[in-house]
């Protein structure tokens, strides 16, 4: 379909105050009178706490108040605390300290006595499930994910773990289970079943803005200024945090310095500057440091993992039996292995799979999602042994993915439930052309150095819907799409703004994006989160705007008479199609509004939006034409969001470094709505895919606790000059039929496609030695192709 | 564990060295020299370290600039990286060391630390960068020399308590160019060669180099020995900038119609000190520049490695460096 804005570039407003430095990050905001607080955090893996001496601290100059576990309000035991008397990991906020300065209140924590009674803690969990092993918590050691989730004790029999070598993945009981088909007879019928045991690291999500928070008290509602995703999303979780009504909550997000999914939801210790605040009434700055953010800034969960598949001789995977040993941290965590085994059965659309898994609590920082998670840790291990796969079969590598390819027929997960729609092999094609070329230099040696190609995939859910959009034009003719969606730096608050201005064919000069502050009356929006947002956000925009068309519509009636359908618009004017010279502007549209009241302007909405949608349009009721609607457009099945990337390095054999000489990503995300901002997300995917792949994992000390290489300089995060200056990128370019303008989301399974590529390229270059672990550094390159063994053993994990 | 949060210091700007020894004689324990300021910080931030009085070496000029004298190429303890790496007669005449310094960290770095810095750096031991009481920091036990330890980057040789590396690229190309430190105290300047500079801690576990409380490295001179000579420097590290050696070469040699003359030849980031490898001198002086010389000069490199538990790797590593050094040098 041709559009108007959809599928142009365009300047997003927040830009020039990116660019200009002007942009405020919630550590930017000011207020008077305000002060700073500092965190206490444990400094051992898991104690309880039997005293705390903070009296010198209090009597020193400059020093406002401490704020302790026992001053905020608990937490189910699931849930991170606010703050703790029981630290289960080392960096674990424990209290805080509020001060006129930052140095002044670290001086205070300096002077703090805090007597930790020392606990057992594990940040393996394989330990902790053998019998007798070390538990991460005093409560239990393994996550239940059923709903309530729980903290149940799980153990493993001696017998479990000595009925297999000491490389392969023991599998005692697993706490996680789902299947479809019949998993045995699957097999049975197979030609050809690998079975392996796969290690992928834990690490850091790495957000350029650690997540500071401001808070201040006034007249009993709680302002936060906060580094979030999510916008409307973040209320209702953070009031929670705080023990008030939403309607007392004000929420200042405008800018999100990078988030991965560790700022999707709200956070428990964005309520300790509040909680400060309204001890010592005084506004609170708590800004968090660098070191601070790689401790309570997230993580995502490592795998200790098994993968047995069944492929027929013809390429064909018709069975996956999936069993996942998750490093859970030591809270809640994120359902990863469940996203594992999904990515498996929509990317190779096997005829029976079966899901086992134990996530395991360990006294390490706390996990979330992070950039497709799970897909994106299975996308590193499977896709090697697709390859693996189709060399035994004697398959090219890009056909055997087209082979098992997900397309509008495919099913997905447990329940085999339908898509709405996948064009993996539309994906593969567009790197069909590259992969002809580069794979005839597969293997290519250079005296030390030789050339390795890959293929990847990834895969990640990109769509959801039941939101509300909402949208005002005002006597000024100004289209404002009041936006509840984040910033969480992809632009999508304004491309999926565009759609409303697409609908109702504005001008986009004369648009304006509302967002970012929850005073200017903003629509309940999805966590921008999950990739969904484009195809989400682009319906919420699509049915306010088609509400509103229908108010122009009846207005136009009311003063010119006929019906509706007598009526179309065009260049902001609405006006009779018998005759084109009956016109009416859309700021006098708005103007009318707002005279005849009732729905038109506001007074009036639809039953089923959410409260915080109802709020937004009581508080701009009669200031123009509103258009307001919740999102029931017809869904019914996955929303499949699929990327592939082609790779092809140069590995010195010599030295384990190798050089990326050219990466294509192409994304199967329905409609381009911004080719800026998806060539963006395509190469930042691959960028942090590359991290995933060989440089970015977590080191803790197994004798102590200890992080080994918090911050950015040792956790290693790929610079520019590890990666390609120039990556290509391209789209399947198919449209959803689901989403009114065809789009899907597309920013996650980037990352795991680009991941895969590379590992696979790695082996290649090495001919086929598969490490079966990520990621894959240098000094484990060197150790292959020398023919040592690995410094670590096949299953350990969080070494360096 | 890493504050992120500097203590308050007063702070000395001397813009002569001798203030600058005077001060640090007034202050004695108390006080700290600072030039770049990246391994300084991170220390104060970590609050792992602390010096109430610090010294700031930048306003001093007499410690700055390149200059060629009758002894040779005198390097000013102040001058950035990024002059090293651009100097034309350094380029032209001891591409060794601008190569190595071209490999310090990353650009933003190299802008601003020092030659003096790079080469006084301390350890970069992650347990005792993250402040525990090791041997090193005064304490009584090694973390990273255990069974569990995670000592991925440390020592092949030279463990005495502790078994962090000499963190300087730069260091490595020092003593392969047979430089001599000038130090400055309060009982005037003294030389040292480069090889005796960087002590181990069999010496001293608290200290790098043989500086003393009170005494400033002022230059370095390049000897003309080494000058125009063919050079090698290569850099494993994790990424391709920012990070520390897992292990470096670099090798100076005289060749004459394809035979080794002299050579003298370094690796970094293998034990405490920059290793000159006397035995691979020893075994290629005199020997043809070929595959067979290299292969040998590899062999001869890694004889007495002693492994830790995650950095046997350094083993091939440096016999495939010093392989390369004299192959493809």
């Amino acid at each position: 379909m041709a559009y108007e804005l959809i599928g142009k570039d365009f300047i997003p407003p927040d830009i020039h105050g990116k660019v200009t430095g002007k942009a405020k990050f919630a550590e930017d905001f000011r207020l008077e009178g305000m002060v700073f607080c500092r965190l206490l955090t444990s400094s051992v893996p898991h104690a309880k706490i039997s005293n705390i001496d903070y009296s010198e601290a209090l009597a020193m100059e400059g020093v406002l108040g401490v704020l302790t576990a026992d001053e905020v309000p608990e937490q189910s035991n699931v849930v991170e605390p606010i703050l703790t008397n029981e630290p289960l990991y080392v960096g674990d906020p424990i209290l805080a300290v509020a001060a006129t300065s930052e140095a002044i209140a670290q001086n205070a924590i300096d002077s703090i006595q805090i007597n930790y009674d020392i606990l057992p803690f594990t940040v393996d969990p394989l330990e902790s499930l053998y019998p007798g092993g070390p538990d991460a918590r005093s409560d239990g050691n393994t996550m239940s994910f059923s709903r309530p989730r729980s903290i149940i004790s799980h153990k493993w029999t001696a017998r479990d773990f000595i009925s297999v070598d000491e490389n392969t993945l023991p599998m005692g009981e697993a706490t996680e289970t789902w299947s479809f088909g019949d998993i045995q007879s699957s097999f049975d019928s197979s030609d050809l079943i690998l079975d392996e045991t796969f290690v992928t690291a834990g690490n850091s999500h790495l957000c350029m803005e650690p997540r500071t928070t401001m808070a201040n008290w006034e007249n009993n509602k709680c302002f936060i200024y906060g580094s979030t995703q999510s916008q409307s999303a973040v209320m209702p979780g953070l009031a929670s945090f705080l023990g008030i009504d939403i309607e007392n909550l004000v929420y200042i997000g405008e800018f999100c310095g990078g988030g991965f999914g560790s700022k999707s939801n709200p956070y428990s210790t964005m309520a300790i500057p509040a909680f400060m605040s309204k001890k010592i009434q005084r506004p609170v700055m708590m800004r968090i440091s660098r070191a601070e953010e790689f401790y309570i800034g997230r993580a995502r969960p490592g795998f200790q993992g098994r993968v047995k598949l069944g492929f027929r001789s013809d390429g064909r995977m018709v069975a996956a039996d999936l069993f996942v040993v998750q490093e859970n941290g030591p809270y809640r965590g994120f359902d990863d292995f469940d996203a594992a085994a999904s990515a498996i059965s929509l990317l190779y659309q096997p005829e029976a799979l079966r899901m086992q898994a134990v996530p395991v609590e360990t006294n390490t920082p706390p996990r979330a999602a992070m950039r497709g998670p799970g897909e994106n840790q299975i996308a590193a291990a499977v896709e090697p042994l697709i390859d693996k796969a189709a060399k035994q079969l004697n398959i090219d590598r890009v056909e055997i993915r087209r082979i098992n390819a997900a397309d509008n027929d495919a099913k997905y997960y447990s329940d085999q439930g339908p898509v709405t729609s996948a064009y993996q092999a539309e994906c593969l094609d567009k790197g069909l052309s590259m992969w002809n070329e580069i794979k005839l230099r597969s293997g290519q040696k250079n005296g030390s150095k030789v050339r390795g190609v890959g293929v990847g995939q990834g895969f990640h859910p990109a769509g959801r819907n039941g939101y509300d959009g909402l949208i005002r034009i005002t006597p000024d003719g100004k289209l404002h799409i009041h936006s509840g969606v984040g910033n969480l730096g992809t632009y999508s608050h304004t491309s999926t703004s565009r759609v409303a201005a697409e609908v109702l064919k504005y001008n986009w000069d004369n648009c304006v994006v509302v967002r970012g502050d929850s005073r200017k009356h903003l629509a309940w929006s999805p966590t921008q989160s999950g990739s969904n947002t484009s195809f989400t956000t682009t319906r919420q925009s699509y049915v306010a705007a088609v509400d509103a068309l229908e108010k122009i519509k009846e207005i136009a009636t009311l003063d010119m008479g006929g019906s509706i359908e007598d009526y179309d618009i065009s260049g902001e004017e609405v006006f009779l199609i018998s005759d084109p010279t009956k016109r009416i502007k859309f700021s006098t549209i708005a103007q009318r509004a707002i005279e005849i009241g009732g729905k038109y302007s506001g007074y009036d909405m639809p039953d089923d939006l959410h409260p915080i949608t109802k709020s937004s349009v009581s508080g701009l009721a009669g200031t123009g034409l509103i258009g307001v609607s919740k999102d029931n457009l017809y869904r019914n099945g996955l929303v499949a969001g699929i990327a592939v990337g082609f790779i092809e390095i140069e590995l010195d054999t010599e030295t384990g470094k190798f050089e990326i000489l050219d990466y294509l990503g192409v994304s199967d995300c329905g409609t381009v709505l911004h080719p800026k901002g998806l060539s963006t997300q395509i190469s930042g995917g691959a960028v942090q895919g590359f991290g995933l792949a060989a440089f970015e994992k977590h080191i803790f000390d197994p004798q102590n606790g200890l992080p080994g290489n918090l911050g950015f300089l040792d956790h290693k995060p790929p610079t520019y000059l590890d990666v390609p200056s120039v990556m290509n990128t391209a789209a399947a370019e198919v449209e959803d039929p689901q989403n009114p303008v065809g789009a899907k989301g597309m920013g996650e399974p980037v990352q795991g496609c680009a991941a895969a590529a590379l590992v696979c390229a790695i082996s290649d270059a090495l001919g086929g030695h598969y490490f079966n672990r990520v990621p894959i550094t240098p000094d484990m390159i060197v150790n292959a192709v020398s023919g040592r063994e690995q410094s670590h053993g096949p299953l350990d994990v969080n070494t360096a | 564990m890493s504050k992120d949060m500097m203590q308050s210091f007063e702070l000395f700007q001397p813009d002569n060295l001798d203030d600058a020894i005077n001060l640090l004689d007034r202050f004695r324990g108390d006080s700290w020299v600072l030039a770049g300021g990246h391994d300084t910080f991170s220390w104060f931030k970590d609050r792992a370290k602390y010096a109430p009085n610090v010294i700031d070496l930048n306003n001093i000029d007499e410690l700055k600039g390149i200059t060629e004298t009758n002894r040779g190429l005198e390097i000013g303890a102040l001058t950035s990286l990024t002059e090293i790496v651009s100097n034309p007669i350094i380029k032209s005449n001891f591409s060794l060391l601008s190569d190595a310094a071209g490999k310090v960290a990353s650009p933003q770095i190299r802008n601003t630390g020092t030659i003096g810095g790079n080469l006084n750096q301390d350890a970069r031991c992650w347990y005792y960068r993250y402040g525990v009481d090791c041997y090193r920091a005064g304490g009584n036990s090694c973390y990273a020399d255990t069974p569990q330890g995670q000592n991925r980057e440390h020592c092949l040789w030279g463990a005495d308590r502790c078994v962090a590396v000499s963190p300087s690229d730069t260091a490595s190309a020092m003593v392969a160019l047979d430089a001599l430190m000038v130090i400055r105290g309060p009982d005037g300047e003294k030389e040292v060669p480069a090889e005796d500079f960087f002590i181990g801690p069999d010496i001293d576990i608290e200290r790098m180099t043989i500086i003393q409380s009170g005494e400033i490295l002022a230059r370095v001179i390049l000897p003309t020995d080494w000058s125009g000579a063919t050079f090698y420097f290569e850099k494993v590290s994790d990424r391709n900038t920012w990070d520390f050696s897992l292990v470096n070469v670099a090798a100076a040699m005289i060749i004459e119609n394809n035979v080794i003359k002299d050579i003298r030849i370094v690796a970094g980031a293998v034990q405490c000190t920059p290793r000159r490898l006397s035995v691979v001198e020893q075994v290629v002086k005199g020997s043809p520049k070929n595959d067979d010389t290299a292969s040998l000069a590899g062999q001869a490199a890694i004889r007495g490695a002693t492994p830790l538990n995650y950095n046997h790797f350094k083993i091939p590593l440096l016999e495939n460096l010093v392989k390369r050094a004299i192959r493809d040098a």
